[in-house]
């Protein structure tokens, strides 16, 4: 409600101002040239140039301050380091970027304000300058091609080294999916015109392939930490995207194509719940949600942190609560709840 | 005045008997006059425009509002929004129109449309268009499209809703969502339409350009406006057949059983027939236009800002040839880049690695460019009107929009931050808030060129300038912060994940600002109407420039020119020229146009 109060309050102004210049306009002397800048128009708005400046500045600054805090916690995955750190050093030079340039344009904006009987200076062509602002951009760009490219074809080197743990991410509006090989850690062979609902074989897994029978199907995501971990990403219907931004990873899946990615956990959900942001963040939803609690709205539930995996494909109606929870935890945990699950073999059996 | 008028404005006196007798069918309606058709395209763009931005206040007090009931739901979505809370299958069709409407028609044909239409003929010494047909059938196919696209929000399971990218198969099958039906199919003929429309426009543009120059008008004397309008044309030209063949596939794959984009797809208890398509072969042959899209938007508003840049700042525009190399490098290296928005489809990662070398490329002559503007600010004796004040904003929201280009072209850093609101921030600082502010400054500088003379107010103008300007960056940049922060985009609420629960001020500021900077455009739909009726009557040339649209008189006649058509004698640059001992070129008078020959003594300087 207050904000409907300040938004109204705020279309007031903008109409008393709209007004005052209306009046401020009649009690003036039409000339024929009255629409283009005078002096004074010049002056004005040169200090507005200031005036924004500032602004940009200072939402800058705001924006840092308030809402740093939000950004996600420190990555939980092995090459999540180095995209970090790429990101940071990119901002450090779009910021330094972005401060001169600005400053340089709103400041020429007010200094080289317009008057009556000042000599602009006719001045089109400087190859020097040109050759500078050229090859600087080429340099530092160069830099960051070269180091994006390394980090880039790291992460999508996609191999059987070190033992992966090999995961299948199954798609379908609107929900996820995880498949795990089992003991053999191989996946069995799948196409969605195998399945058959009413035989509980939801993913179509070929029940011919021997791979297939030890074949672990879930709708919680576990991961060991310190194992790297290959994922296969299928989708049964439209495209989806499999976004887990707490790893830092992201890919599409395509219906028709077994799309992948790969990264190691090194975080486990135990403790990154210890991370000072991430005990910080949890306190401050919870905050929100007991108030939420108060005023008898939904989502009022305490929270507790979970990894989770996203859509970011969209996708459909639904799309916006598309989600699983990915549960990072030692090898002994995973083991021992890898064993409590049902074999897809034994799924079958069951419901026959 | 000053001696713009000149010699040739002798000749007014005798009437031309050639001219045909104009009803007002052929005047107003079915006109073949540029002038009369980029005030069509402009004003239909405009109204585009105010659906547009108008879809996009209900989905942000949506974002803000999560679930709550607004009346105002109510009103403009009936059913789609019973009770007042708003459907999430509307959602979708809202962000997907928005996304549609906005791109294509505001910012494509509003922008490119109207100022290519007014400036190429006036600016280069022109009667016309080469084909004055084409010209009319352009506007008129641009006109159905916009009709279709706007009936397809009344069609009973809703407009196309699968994000203004239409990737299949969400867009190719009814079964995954309401909105591929009949919503999809009047999307498709609409595109179908616009596409042809704009390929009409840009071939007579192209031809215009390379054919009808005035005596002495060189390539190299051409204002940036035309280079850009040229340069825009020809990409527009080798790029929008391809998303015709794209949307002519997919209407195969919906309508006719092929299976071009789809394979291997089970939805709703049963298999579909599709086998052996591929959804990224859709993204690649989309983004083949789509990226050049953004470039067709964008480089007609860098001609027109840096024109109007050099205009009031009563100096040339710096480095006009690096200006020229920059646009064409642009254009060919928009071409080869579509792949960085298909860093995560699952294309190649070999694929990946090429598309982020040339996409951090195309920053080098768009960095020459914002540095070419700030130094055409230096030493500069500004007239800051709206339309100056437009055109500084564009150079402001450029860089700020460009810069995270950086990030988002970076195929590494993209995984995490790919389809979130930093894209969202991004491109809408980059190419949807700079594009309006140069449609905006274009409004305002050629207004008078358009409505015989009458000026639009500058005191509105100011104030529409300064709440757009702090709204825009009050909106879009918390916006980056939220996506960093790994919300998705097109998500109709975000109360699905309690980590995104403390976003929520956030979504109620950028919502705020929203609704404020939409409604500074009132300001401007206001000046702009009353100001096509009653606007002040200025002179010929009231920016004093040097182009020879000003030249042309004020009266709009086919043809342009009342006597012979001005010949050019130097480029459209030349202000505050003087000689070496400080004087100006013509005494008393701060710029030389295009038509007056070189003095005496004078030196034809930089180009």
């Amino acid at each position: 409600m207050t904000t409907f109060l300040i938004l109204a309050v705020l279309v007031l102004v903008a109409i008393a101002i709209w007004q005052m210049t209306k009046i401020f306009e009649l009690s003036q002397a039409k000339a024929e040239t009255a629409q283009v800048a005078s002096d004074k128009d010049n002056r004005y708005n040169g200090y507005l140039m200031m005036a924004f400046l500032i602004f940009i500045y200072a939402i800058t600054i705001f924006s840092f301050a308030k809402y740093s805090k939000f950004l996600l916690p420190e990555a939980a995955s092995e090459h999540g380091a180095d995209y970090d750190y790429l990101m940071l050093v990119s901002f450090g030079i779009i910021f330094f970027v972005q401060t001169i340039t600005q400053f340089l344009l709103h400041y020429y904006g007010y200094k080289y304000r317009g008057e009556k009987g000042k000599k602009a200076l006719f001045f089109a062509d400087n190859d020097r300058l040109e050759f500078i602002w050229t090859i600087i951009p080429v340099i530092v760009l160069a830099g960051l091609i070269l180091w994006g490219l390394y980090t880039w074809t790291n992460i999508m080197d996609i191999n059987e080294d070190d033992d992966p743990l090999i995961v299948e991410l199954y798609a379908q509006q609107f929900n996820w999916t995880a498949r795990y090989g089992g003991a053999d850690n191989v996946l069995g062979e799948a196409n969605v015109r195998m399945i058959d609902i009413n035989r509980a074989n939801v993913l179509g897994l070929d029940e011919s392939d021997p791979n297939s029978a030890d074949d672990i199907i879930v709708k919680e995501l576990h991961l060991p930490v310190g194992r790297k971990v290959n994922f296969k990403m299928r989708s049964q219907d439209v495209l989806h995207s499999a976004y887990m931004p707490h790893f830092r990873a992201q890919m599409n899946c395509v219906p028709g194509m077994i799309t992948e990615f790969s990264f190691t956990p090194t975080i486990t959900t135990a403790q990154i719940r210890l991370n000072p942001d991430v005990v910080d963040k949890v306190k401050r939803t919870n905050a929100i949600r007991a108030k939420r609690a108060i005023n008898g709205e939904p989502n009022s539930d305490p929270w507790e942190f979970d990894y989770v995996l996203l859509c970011n494909k969209i996708c459909g109606k639904s799309h916006y609560n598309m989600q699983m929870k990915i549960i990072v935890e030692t090898e002994e945990e995973f083991n021992a709840w890898m064993a409590a699950q049902q074999s897809f073999k034994q799924t079958l059996a069951s419901v026959q | 005045m000053s001696l713009t008028a000149h010699a040739h404005v002798d000749d007014h006196a005798h009437d031309h008997g050639h001219h045909h007798k104009e009803t007002f069918v052929t005047k107003y309606i079915f006109s073949q006059d540029h002038k009369m058709i980029s005030k069509q395209y402009l004003i239909t763009g405009l109204i585009m425009g105010v659906i547009g931005i108008g879809m996009s206040l209900l989905f942000r007090m949506q974002l803000a509002w999560p679930g709550e009931s607004f009346p105002i739901f109510e009103t403009f979505l009936g059913k789609w929004a019973p009770d007042g809370v708003m459907d999430a299958d509307v959602y979708l069709a809202l962000v997907t129109i928005h996304g549609t409407i906005m791109v294509f028609f505001v910012l494509t044909a509003g922008l490119s449309g109207t100022f290519s239409n007014l400036l190429i003929p006036l600016q280069i010494g022109a009667r016309d268009m080469a084909s004055g047909f084409l010209n009319m059938l352009s506007y008129w196919m641009f006109f159905i499209s916009s009709v279709i696209m706007l009936i397809s929000l009344f069609v009973e399971a809703g407009p196309a809703a699968a994000g203004w990218t239409i990737y299949p198969p969400l867009s190719a099958l009814p079964l995954a969502q309401a909105g591929s039906g009949m919503g999809m199919t009047l999307w498709l003929v609409s595109m179908a339409i616009f596409i042809a429309s704009s390929l009409l426009g840009s071939l007579n543009y192209i031809v215009t350009v390379l054919n009808l120059r005035t005596k002495g008008m060189s390539m190299t004397r051409l204002p940036l406006t035309i280079w850009a309008f040229f340069v825009t044309a020809i990409i527009g030209v080798i790029s929008f057949p391809v998303l015709l063949s794209a949307a002519l596939l997919l209407i195969m794959d919906r309508s006719f059983g092929t299976s071009f984009f789809l394979s291997d797809i089970f939805i709703q208890g049963e298999v579909l027939h599709y086998q052996g398509g591929s959804p990224v072969l859709f993204e690649h042959l989309f983004w083949f236009l789509g990226h050049p899209e953004v470039y067709i938007v964008i480089l007609p508003a860098m001609g027109i800002v840096s024109e109007v840049l050099s205009v009031n700042a009563r100096k040339p525009v710096f480095g006009y040839r690096a200006m020229i190399a920059s646009i064409l490098a642009i254009a060919f290296l928009s071409t080869i880049v579509w792949g960085h928005h298909m860093f995560v489809s699952g294309m190649n990662p070999f694929l990946g690695s090429v598309f982020t070398f040339t996409t951090l490329l195309i920053a080098i002559p768009s960095a020459v460019k914002a540095f070419n503007w700030i130094t055409t600010l230096w030493k500069g004796n500004l007239q800051l009107n709206p339309a100056m004040l437009f055109s500084i904003g564009m150079v402001s929201t450029f860089i700020t929009g460009g810069l995270t280009g950086i990030i988002l072209g970076d195929s590494t850093l993209d995984i995490n931050v790919h389809d979130t609101y930093f894209v969202v921030a991004h491109f809408h600082l980059v190419m949807g808030i700079s594009a309006l502010y140069g449609l905006f400054a274009g409004v305002y500088h050629w207004f008078p060129k358009m409505f015989q003379s009458r000026m639009m107010n500058k005191n509105l103008g100011y104030i529409h300038f300064w709440i757009t300007a702090v709204g825009s960056y009050g909106i879009f940049f918390p916006m980056h912060f939220i996506g960093m922060a790994g919300v998705p985009r097109r998500y109709y609420e975000n109360t699905a994940f309690p980590m995104f629960d403390e976003f929520t001020d956030i979504q109620v500021l950028m919502t705020v600002f929203a609704l404020i900077t939409a409604g500074a455009q009132l300001v401007f739909a206001y000046n702009f109407v009353s100001s096509i009726f009653y606007g002040k009557k200025g002179p010929q040339n009231p920016w004093k420039a040097t182009t020879l649209e000003w030249d042309a008189p004020i009266k709009h006649i086919h043809g342009n020119w009342d006597g012979p058509i001005p010949e050019v004698h130097r480029w459209s640059y030349d202000y505050s020229k003087t000689y070496e001992n400080g004087e100006y070129i013509l005494p008393g008078q701060d710029f030389v146009p295009q038509t007056v020959p070189l003095q005496e003594n004078e030196e034809e300087l930089q180009h």
